[in-house]
């Protein structure tokens, strides 16, 4: 069943992809089915799971890697399946009219659908290695999905930055995987969560597997793929960043928190670069001109809020989680779609170009209005319920709890400040920008354009106002997180504590808005010389610096320099080995036959004569000599097999040689090489002759255990119906190997053909004329 | 290749070829149980296609079979992936073989087992590879000295054969 639903959002996604051209925007009525269906059957499943009795799946996979498709649907799961597939619907909506004109709306569906998916399979995965599986599957279908606007340089810079930043994390969490599941004995996320590791390893695991969950959710420092990703069409950006991708890292962290919270520095490391992604992502929002950056930067100061509360690992700050994990996904994605709606009317998001929104935009205005205050946490909304609930789970602890209830009030604060800002800038633009005049917008989106966001924001005032239709839901999340979590979400608590703070923090928000002209100030002043971007580009041109450094130090395209590389490694590594180990016992017979001696004679005089040709062709054929020599042998040897094989391989060998040297000079070329270069070449050549020579002697007498190949001899009839036993190695034991072989032989005569005819393809340079030393490498 | 050609090496690798080509089939179908097998068999079949070559030149080559190399290729790959994926269909591990034994009017008993298929499929293979490498290297018409002609359409006699 669970399969099932992650193998439907991939089937309708590849179809949609595949077929998007001729679907347009049609495609995103199939795709969109694959969430519409995942939130119906989450609900139909919802009875038993939010008693606790969680939906499991399991279907083995790689058993040997303890890697098996383990999957599983808790409570929690289905809060984020309500978030992931119920929020990713109303995005399948909204884009219907958003990319209703838009030539790539077919395989933006397709992706969306196929990045749907992946996120379904992170929200239910239960194994640590099926979760990093579905993990990079986000990540590259949202590097499609950023990047899907190919013909804009910045959209594919902003969609690589965002993979490689993810990427990283994802690497170091993939090893954080790998010694947590080492050291637990299991995999299975559920079992390990219930029988935590403790010792260093794991604390050291859990800070590579933290790494991967901030780079996912753009925690400070990791953050700066976020505002760039940006780039990519409004509903687009509004599944990713409001609803999905980023909040896997926060998925993630409230998974381990509970049992982890205590191990090593867990706390302190996601508390406070929580609260630090909080302040400064919320004072970044006060500044940007870009409404879709000041909602970017606002959504990675409440991955931070949200980091803090999921992260600290105490039953209330989790339940306080869980709530604003939904508030926000219905918020934020309000926000989006308002700012998609405007962007898509009026043809700007910018500040000072915004036009005033007159008649028609009502029902817009409303949304934005309602979604901003559930963000700045304003009474009778979602957000209001969440924050509170978040402020209680603080206010009575000890000093440690008030330090960080001072960091989450401060950031509040600023959310406040800036939803307050993102409001007056679409209502009121002018006086934001301090003029007096506005153009009126032109014309109003229609109904349906802003439904999905009507129907969020009345989710949003609906939750605010009546607590008890959704504390059930996060209770349950909030209890299969940590047994202890209980929600009990309420609009009245009576005045206490966190309603005064609440209220306290509206106040201060609304100063600062007041006061945002002397706030930015002071922060362009304050702000770190260096930003987040800068150090990705920094970090990333040095990589390159050292890989364009390394590649001309390596690669220097002297094929001599390559052959003494190659040959001084062959003659090194066995050499060492057999100088060292215990490899020697004693001479094998060399002469064992008298028609030995003619097959040597004739051996050592082609390899000879092949040394002293001045002519490439003459050589060419002395090696041919050295080739059936070797099939001689082999027929004394008796064996018919391999002699057929080489006496054909060499025929064809040396034709497809000469097919070859027809295109280079008759005669090898006669330079007398500086005397240094040549003693290197005969040292090398010398060490080969007597490396190999001695392997030859030395590996004949240093076999320890029984050779295979009598077993082979002795199951080829039974098992292979074979009385050649090379041939049933072939096709039947190493059958698979084969395979391969055969591939590579394919794939080989493609490439010789390829590069064969790169100088006939039409339209290309020809190597003749346009450039006249095309095998000469630039250093 | 060069105009000039020598009747006695024509006949001779005439009367070479077809002989050259049925010991190929034999190896190929001999594999199991004697020396042989695809691999040599596809290159005995090679050695008789370079014959050729040497012979008359690319258009010989060209003048032997009807489909381009790469179809070969294809025809191999999909032979033996089918072979090797056909056991898993029916429950098997990938490639499991299967013999069967045939009464046949004039062979008598014949042996038959599943691994000649896949043999084939790599016989096939190793025919289209070197046919690849004539067609890829052995044209003569892109030797370097002509390429600057090979740009001139009306040299480039791939597409038009």
């Amino acid at each position: 069943m669970l399969l099932a639903l992650i193998g439907l959002h991939a089937v309708l996604g590849s179809v949609v992809l595949t077929a998007g051209r001729r679907l347009g925007r049609w495609g995103l009525l199939i795709g969109g089915l694959a969430p519409a269906v995942t939130v119906v059957a989450a609900l139909a499943l919802a009875g038993p799971v939010l008693d606790g009795d969680p939906v499991t799946s399991s279907v083995s996979w790689v058993p040997q890697l303890g890697l098996d498709l383990d999957l599983r649907l808790d409570a929690f799961s289905l809060l984020m399946i309500v978030l992931v597939s119920g929020i990713g619907t109303l995005v399948f909506v909204y884009a219907w009219h958003y990319f209703a004109h838009a030539p790539k709306a077919g395989r933006a569906a397709g992706l969306l659908t196929l990045f749907a998916g992946s996120m379904l399979g992170v929200v239910l995965a239960d194994n640590l290695l099926l979760l990093y599986v579905f993990w990079e599957l986000t990540s590259v279908t949202s590097y499609l999905l950023i990047g899907i606007d190919d013909a804009d340089p910045d959209a594919r810079a902003a969609a690589l930055h965002a993979l490689l930043v993810t990427g990283m994390g994802g690497l170091a969490m993939l090893g954080g995987f790998v010694v947590l599941g080492q050291d637990a004995g299991t995999y299975q996320i559920s079992e390990l969560l219930a029988d935590p590791p403790t010792g260093t390893a794991a604390a050291i695991a859990l800070v590579l597997v933290l790494l991967g969950a901030f780079t996912k959710s753009a925690q400070y420092p990791f953050h700066s793929w976020l505002p760039g990703a940006m780039v990519a069409p409004t509903p687009i950006s509004a599944y990713l960043h409001s609803a999905a991708m980023v909040k896997a890292g926060v998925y993630l962290v409230a998974r381990f928190a509970p049992a982890f919270a205590l191990v090593g520095v867990w706390r302190p490391l996601v508390v406070g670069v929580g609260l630090l992604t909080m302040v400064a992502g919320g004072l970044r929002a006060l500044r940007p001109f870009d409404l879709k950056q000041l909602l970017a930067f606002g959504t990675i100061s409440q991955l931070g809020f949200l980091m803090v509360l999921l992260g600290i690992g105490q039953p209330e700050a989790t339940a306080a989680g869980c709530a604003l994990l939904l508030a926000h996904g219905l918020f934020k994605v309000g926000l989006f779609m308002v700012v998609g709606i405007v962007d898509h009317e009026t043809g700007t998001r910018d500040i000072r170009e915004l036009p005033a929104l007159g008649q028609g935009w009502g029902p817009t205005r409303a949304v934005a209005v309602i979604s901003a205050a559930s963000m700045a946490a304003v009474p009778l909304t979602a957000g209001f319920i969440a924050k509170e609930k978040a402020y209680t789970a603080f206010v009575e602890g000890g000093a440690g709890d008030r330090l960080v209830l001072v960091g989450i009030v401060a950031g509040s604060m600023l959310t406040v400040a800036y939803s307050l800002l993102f409001v007056a800038a679409l209502l009121r633009p002018g006086a934001v920008a301090g003029e007096t005049e506005r153009r009126v917008a032109d014309h109003a989106p229609t109904t349906w354009f802003v439904l999905p966001g009507i129907i969020v924001a009345t989710a949003t005032m609906v939750l605010g106002i009546a607590p008890a239709l959704w504390s059930g839901l996060v209770d349950a999340a909030a209890g299969a997180l940590d047994p202890e979590a209980s929600a009990h979400l309420k609009l009245w608590h009576g005045v206490n504590a966190p309603l005064l703070l609440s209220m306290a923090t509206l106040a201060a928000g609304v100063a600062i808005f007041a006061a945002r002209r002397p706030v930015g100030r002071a922060q362009a002043r304050l702000a770190p010389t260096i930003t987040g971007l800068e150090v990705y580009e920094g970090v990333v041109r040095g990589v390159l610096r050292f890989a364009a450094r390394t590649t001309s130090i390596v690669q220097s395209g002297s094929l001599p320099v390559y052959a003494t590389i190659i040959m001084a490694t062959a003659a090194l590594a066995p050499g060492l080995a057999m100088v060292t180990g215990p490899w020697w016992s004693g001479l094998p017979e060399t002469i064992a036959r008298p028609a030995h001696v003619p097959v040597a004679v004739l051996l050592v005089t082609g390899a000879l004569a092949a040394t002293l040709a001045t002519r490439r062709f003459a050589a060419v054929l002395l090696l041919g000599v050295v080739g059936y020599g070797m099939a001689a042998l082999f027929v004394v040897q008796g064996d018919p097999d391999l002699a057929l094989t080489q006496f054909a391989v060499e025929t064809l060998s040396v034709v497809v040689f000469l097919l070859v040297l027809r295109r280079l000079p008759d005669r090898f070329e006669r330079r007398r090489p500086p005397v240094l270069e040549g003693v290197a070449r005969v040292a090398v050549s010398a060490a080969v002759g007597v490396v190999i020579a001695a392997a030859a002697f030395a590996t004949a007498g240093a076999r320890t255990e029984a050779p295979v190949s009598r077993e082979m001899s002795e199951r080829a009839l039974p098992d292979g119906d074979g009385k050649n036993v090379v041939n049933v190695i072939l096709v039947d034991i190493r059958g698979l190997d084969t395979l391969g072989e055969i591939t590579v032989l394919v794939a080989a005569a493609i490439g010789i053909t390829a590069l064969a005819r790169a100088g006939r393809a039409p339209g290309s340079r020809s190597p003749g004329r346009a450039d006249p030393a095309p095998q000469e490498v630039e250093p | 290749m060069t105009p000039r050609r020598s009747l006695i090496f024509d006949t001779t690798t005439r009367l070479l070829f077809d002989a050259t080509l049925v010991l190929s089939a034999y190896l190929l179908f001999a594999g199991h149980n004697q020396p042989g097998g695809g691999f040599v068999g596809g290159l005995v079949a090679s050695a008789a296609v370079a014959l050729r070559y040497i012979a008359g030149g690319i258009d010989e080559v060209r003048s032997l079979v009807n489909v381009q190399p790469w179809t070969f290729l294809a025809a191999g790959l999909a032979l033996a992936v089918v072979t090797a994926l056909v056991p898993l269909a029916l429950g098997d591990g990938p490639l499991n073989q299967d013999a069967y034994e045939v009464q046949l009017q004039l062979l008598g008993k014949v042996k038959a087992t599943t691994a000649t298929v896949f043999d084939t499929g790599v016989y096939l293979i190793v025919i289209g590879l070197v046919l690849m490498i004539f067609e890829g290297l052995g044209d003569e018409r892109t030797e370097p000295a002509d390429l600057a002609e090979a740009d001139d359409p009306a040299s480039d006699g791939e597409g038009a054969r």
